[in-house]
C-alpha cells in the first residue's frame, strides 16, 4: 500500500493546497477490483509524457528514448508525438498543422483556411521521406480567426470555438485534409510508422518544447492510418490514450449535441474533445473532469461520511454520466497549463509517473521512465481512478484552469 | 353496447377437456371458473365435469388448479378453408359485429405481426482488446436518475441531487389503475417497488389509502377524467403523470364499466359506486401546447415543483411532440409503445394505430440531443417489454428507465386471456370482486414479482459486463453495443444502428 504522503507527493505548484483529501478518495476508493502488473501484458500501447515545471525548454530526445525503448508495446501501425512551447516568438497565434492525403486536399484546404482565418505564415513541416516514402503532405499554419468576436455565429464566440469549429468543417468537408493539431504554440506530429521512424521523419531534433507527449500504437478496432494516430488534439488539449473506449458510442453522441464531431475512426478521439468540453467550456476544474470521467462507484459514494463531498460526487456523476468512460484506458493529456494523467477505475491499463529536479515524468513502463531520467530516487505509480496532476509553476497566459 | 370476440353464447375458440379416469368429480374446476364454462353433472353414482364450449378464453385457471390434472385446454378453431385474405379471425370479427352491432374490444397489446424490432437487435460482447466484466465478481452498477439535471456542473443548485429520483435499476411499474386492477396487486407492486429501489406508477385510480406508505416511491397521475386528484394527493407522491395518451389506445379515452367501480374504487376515485368511470379522449383543458404548459406548471405549484412526466403514445410525429412537451417543462416524458397493453381497447385500435416503441425511442431521444435539451428531461418507456434483452435494448437506445406493466401481470398469473375488462378476471387480477379478487394473495404476488426483477436485474447486469461496462450510464444511449439484422436501411437509420457485420 501507498503512503497517504506518497500519494500527496505528486501535487504539484497550484494543486498543493487543495488535492489531498480529494485525490484521497479518488485513489483509496477503489480497492474491490484493483488490478495491478500481471494485467499489462494483453494487446496494448505506450505511452510517455514529461514536462519541465519551469518552461525548460529541449529536445525531442529524451521523449525519444522513452518511447523508443517501448517499441514492443506498437506495431509498427502507429506513433505520434505532441509538444508544447515549441513556437517561441508565435505564442499568440494559432498554429494548424494540416495532414492531406494529396496536393489537391492541401490546396483545398488552405482555401478552406483563408477562407476563415488570417494566415500570418504557411510552411510546409520539415520532414525527412527517406524514412517514410509512402506519406501524406504536412503543412503549418499560424493564423488568427478571421471574423472578429461579436460577429460570429452562435457558438462560436470564443476564439477557441471558432477554431474547433471550423477545423470540425475542415475534418469533414475537404476531402483527404484533416487536423492533426490546432493549439497555440503547440503541434502534433504523427503517422503510421514506429515511434523511431514517425520521430526521425518529422525530424523532432530539430523543436525545443518544455513539454513532450509520445505514443506508440497497437491499432486493433480501428483502422492504422496516419489521422488515426495519436496524440489527438482539440486546439489546447492533446491526448494519447492506451485502451479501448467501451462507452464510446454514448461519448460520441454527447459530444456530437455539444457541436463536437468525429471523423478520426478512433475511440481515443472523443477524450480530448471531453477535456476541452469539460475543463475548457464548462469551467471544471481538473480533478473534477477526471472525476467525472473515472467516477468512484456509487457504492463507494454511499459510503461517504461527508455531505458536501457526497453531493458533490452524486451531482458529477448524475450531470457527466454520459461523458463517463467505461472500458480499459491510460491517458496522459498535455495542455498550455501542465500535464496529467487518468486510468480506469480498475486500472486495466498501466501508467507510472515520477518527479525529479523540477521535471515530472509518465510512462507505461517504469524502465521508460529511467530513459528520461537516470538515478530517479522516487516512482510513483498511481492507483486505480487516481489522477496525476503536474502544473506549470507559473501558469500561461488567460489559463482559468485549476487542479 | 360492445362485445368481446369470444362473447359467452356463441361458440368458444377453447374448451376444457377432461380426463374422466383422473378425475374424481371434486368440482374445483367449476368452482373456479368464472366464466361459467363448466358445470358438474352427476353421471350414475360419480359426479363428472362438463364444459359448455361457448365462454372459454383459455385462462387455463382450471387447468392449473385441478388437484389430478384430469384438464387440458384445447384449442378448436374453426376448420375454415384457407384463404390469404379472409384468416379465422377476421371471419370471427365480421360475424359477430353482424350479430352485434358492436365495437370489438381485446385487452392486452397489440396483437399483430407488426416487426418487433427488439427481435432484430443484436448486442456486441468484448473479445481480447477489452475484457469482459464477470457481475459475480466485479462491481456492477444499475444506479439511475429520473427528472431534469443540469446542463453543466456549474449550473447545479444546493442539495440538487434531492429533486431526482433515484433507481436502483432502470425498472419501473407501469401506470396500471386501481380499478382496472386489483388493489392486492398495485399494493405488491408497491412494496416490490420499495424493495428493488424502483418506483410505482399509480394510473389513473386515484391513490387508496393503503397506499399512502408508498407514496413518496409513486409517480401519481392526473388524467383526464382528475379521478382521485386533490390537493393532499397533489402533495404526496414523488412524482405526477399527465397522461395524454396510452399505447395501446392512443387517440382515445379510458372506460371503467360500472360492474368494476365498487366502493372501494368509488371512494378512491371519488365518484359514485356502480357508475362508469369515463376518461375522456382528450383532457379538456388542454387543447394547445401552451394548455399543457400552463398543466405541468399548475401541477408543479401544487405539489411544491416535483418532477412531472407527461405520457404520450407512440404516434407519428413523436419525435417533435416529445420535443414540444419537454419545451413546455416536462422533467420526464414516458412513451407508450404500439404494443403496450389494456384492460379493454377496440380491437381496430389496439391494432391498427401508433407506431412501436423501439422507431420512437430512438427518434425521440436522437432529436432531443439534437436540440441540446436531452438533459431536461428523462425518457421512460413501455409497450410490451418481455425480458431483461429488451430492457437492455431499450436503454442501448436511450431510455433512462423502462416500464413493465403486462409482464408484472403475467409474473403474478396473468394467462392472457383478455377478458379484463370483464371484471372477472379468474387470477383476481384484475378485478376488485370481493370474493375472486382474494384469490390474488398479496404476499405471493410479491415474491413473485420480486424474483421477476431480481432475475432480470442479473441479466441486465450480465449484458453489460459482457460488453465490458460496468455502469449502466455508459450503457444508456450507447447504440455501438446494438446491431441490426434483417431490418432495412431506413429503419437502421432511424433506430442509429449499424447493420451486423459493419
Amino acid at each position: 500500500m501507498y503512503s497517504y504522503a506518497m500519494q500527496t507527493l505528486l501535487v504539484f505548484s497550484y494543486c498543493r493546497a487543495k488535492a489531498p483529501a480529494k485525490l484521497f478518495y479518488l485513489a483509496g476508493a477503489f480497492f474491490i477490483a484493483l488490478k495491478t502488473a500481471e494485467k499489462e501484458t494483453e494487446l496494448m500501447c505506450g505511452i510517455a509524457g514529461l514536462i519541465s515545471h519551469q518552461r525548460r525548454r529541449e529536445s525531442g530526445e529524451r521523449i525519444k528514448r522513452a518511447i523508443v525503448l517501448q517499441n514492443d508495446r506498437g506495431n509498427g501501425l502507429g506513433a505520434g508525438y505532441g509538444a508544447y512551447g515549441i513556437f517561441p516568438g508565435y505564442e499568440e497565434l494559432y498554429v494548424l498543422h494540416i495532414m492531406a492525403s494529396t496536393e489537391t486536399a492541401m490546396e483545398q484546404a488552405a482555401t478552406f483556411i483563408r477562407r476563415c482565418f488570417t494566415v500570418h505564415k504557411q510552411e510546409p513541416v520539415p520532414v525527412w521521406n527517406r524514412v517514410i516514402t509512402d506519406h501524406p503532405y504536412f503543412q503549418f499554419f499560424f493564423v488568427e480567426p478571421a471574423i472578429p468576436d461579436g460577429q460570429r455565429l452562435p457558438g462560436e464566440e470564443s476564439d477557441d470555438d471558432y477554431v474547433i469549429t471550423k477545423m470540425m468543417s475542415l475534418n469533414k468537408e475537404v476531402q483527404g485534409a484533416y487536423a492533426c493539431s490546432t493549439g497555440k504554440d503547440m503541434a502534433v506530429f504523427k503517422g503510421v510508422g514506429t515511434p523511431r521512424d514517425i520521430y526521425d521523419f518529422f525530424q523532432l531534433d530539430n523543436y525545443e518544447g518544455y513539454s513532450w507527449l509520445a505514443h506508440n500504437r497497437f491499432p486493433t478496432n480501428t483502422p492504422g492510418w496516419w489521422g488515426g494516430a495519436h496524440p489527438f488534439n482539440a486546439v489546447d488539449w492533446s491526448i494519447v490514450h492506451n485502451g479501448e473506449i467501451s462507452s464510446y458510442g454514448i461519448n460520441r453522441r454527447y459530444l456530437e449535441s455539444h457541436g463536437y464531431f468525429c471523423h478520426m475512426q478512433t475511440d481515443s478521439e472523443v477524450i480530448a474533445y471531453l477535456f476541452d468540453l469539460l475543463i475548457r467550456r464548462h469551467g471544471l476544474s481538473i480533478t473534477d473532469a477526471t472525476t467525472a470521467l473515472a467516477p468512484p462507484y456509487w457504492a463507494t459514494v454511499e459510503r461517504l461520511e461527508d455531505l458536501e463531498e457526497k453531493e458533490r460526487l452524486t451531482m458529477l456523476k448524475i450531470i457527466y454520466e454520459q461523458t463517463m468512460l467505461n472500458g480499459p484506458f491510460a491517458v496522459l493529456v498535455s495542455f498550455s497549463g501542465g500535464m496529467f494523467s487518468l486510468t480506469d477505475n480498475t486500472k486495466l491499463r498501466p501508467m507510472t509517473t515520477a518527479t525529479q529536479d523540477g521535471y515530472t515524468y509518465f510512462a507505461s513502463e517504469i524502465s521508460a521512465l529511467y530513459e528520461m531520467q537516470e538515478n530517479l530516487k522516487e516512482i510513483f505509480t498511481p492507483r486505480a481512478g487516481q489522477p496525476v496532476i503536474a502544473l506549470y509553476d507559473r501558469p500561461a497566459q488567460n489559463s482559468g484552469v485549476s487542479a | 353496447m360492445s362485445i368481446h370476440i369470444e362473447q359467452p353464447g356463441l361458440r368458444s375458440l377453447f374448451q376444457p377437456t377432461f380426463n374422466l379416469e383422473l378425475c374424481d368429480g371434486c368440482g374445483e374446476c367449476a368452482e373456479q371458473c368464472t366464466f361459467n364454462e363448466i358445470r358438474i353433472e352427476p353421471r350414475g353414482d360419480k359426479r363428472i365435469p362438463a364444459a359448455s364450449g361457448r365462454s372459454c378464453g383459455a385462462c387455463h385457471r382450471c387447468e392449473v388448479v385441478c388437484p389430478r390434472s384430469a384438464i387440458r385446454i384445447e384449442e378448436r378453431p374453426l376448420a375454415l378453408r384457407y384463404h390469404g385474405v379472409w384468416k379465422g379471425k377476421d371471419i370471427t370479427r365480421v360475424h359477430l359485429q353482424s350479430a352485434s352491432g358492436a365495437v370489438a374490444l381485446g385487452g392486452l397489446g397489440a396483437d399483430t405481426d407488426v416487426p418487433t424490432y427488439w427481435d432484430r437487435l443484436m448486442f456486441n460482447a468484448c473479445q481480447v482488446t477489452n475484457p469482459s466484466i464477470d457481475p459475480q465478481r466485479e462491481p456492477m452498477e444499475t444506479t439511475t436518475h429520473l427528472g431534469r439535471k443540469p446542463e453543466s456542473f456549474k449550473e447545479r443548485k444546493d442539495n440538487h441531487s434531492a429533486s431526482l429520483l433515484r433507481l436502483n435499476l432502470p425498472l419501473v411499474f407501469a401506470p396500471m389503475s386501481y380499478g382496472s386492477i386489483n388493489l392486492t396487486l398495485q399494493k405488491a407492486m408497491a412494496r416490490v417497488a420499495r424493495e428493488k429501489g424502483m418506483l410505482w406508477y399509480s394510473g389513473e385510480g386515484g391513490l387508496h389509502e393503503d397506499l399512502y406508505p408508498y407514496a413518496d416511491i409513486a409517480v401519481l397521475q392526473v388524467a383526464s377524467g382528475r379521478f382521485g386528484v386533490n390537493p393532499d394527493y397533489l402533495q404526496k407522491a414523488s412524482a405526477y403523470q399527465i397522461k395524454i395518451g396510452q399505447g395501446a389506445k392512443p387517440g382515445i379515452g379510458g372506460h371503467l364499466p360500472g360492474e368494476k367501480v365498487l366502493s372501494g374504487v368509488s371512494k378512491t376515485r371519488m365518484i359514485p359506486e356502480g357508475s362508469d368511470a369515463i376518461s375522456p379522449a382528450p383532457q379538456h383543458d388542454i387543447y394547445s401546447i401552451e394548455d399543457l404548459r400552463l398543466l405541468i406548471y399548475a401541477i408543479k405549484e401544487a405539489s411544491g415543483y416535483k418532477p412531472v412526466c407527461v405520457k404520450i403514445a407512440t404516434v407519428h410525429n413523436v419525435a417533435a411532440i416529445a420535443s414540444g412537451i419537454v419545451h413546455a417543462g416536462a422533467d420526464m416524458v414516458y412513451l407508450d409503445g404500439y404494443r403496450g397493453g389494456t384492460g379493454a381497447a377496440p380491437n381496430i385500435v389496439r391494432d391498427t394505430v401508433g407506431i412501436p416503441a423501439e422507431l420512437a425511442l430512438a427518434a425521440v431521444d436522437q432529436r432531443l440531443r439534437e436540440e441540446g435539451i436531452r438533459n431536461q428531461a428523462s425518457i421512460v418507456v413501455g409497450g410490451g417489454f418481455r425480458n431483461s434483452g429488451d430492457v437492455m435494448k431499450a436503454v442501448a437506445l436511450g431510455a433512462d428507465a423502462v416500464a413493465i406493466g403486462s409482464a408484472a401481470l403475467i409474473s403474478c398469473g396473468c394467462h392472457s386471456c383478455q377478458r379484463c375488462h370483464s371484471g372477472k378476471c379468474p387470477w383476481g387480477l384484475t378485478t376488485n370482486d370481493p370474493i375472486i379478487g382474494k384469490r390474488l394473495d398479496e404476499d405471493w404476488a410479491v415474491e413473485r414479482l420480486s424474483n421477476l426483477v431480481d432475475g432480470w436485474h442479473h441479466e441486465m447486469k450480465e449484458i453489460m459486463g459482457l460488453n465490458g461496462i460496468y455502469d449502466i450510464g455508459s450503457f444508456r444511449g450507447n447504440r455501438l453495443v446494438l446491431r441490426g439484422v434483417g431490418i432495412s436501411d431506413k429503419e437502421l437509420e432511424i433506430l442509429g444502428v449499424k447493420h451486423a457485420g459493419e
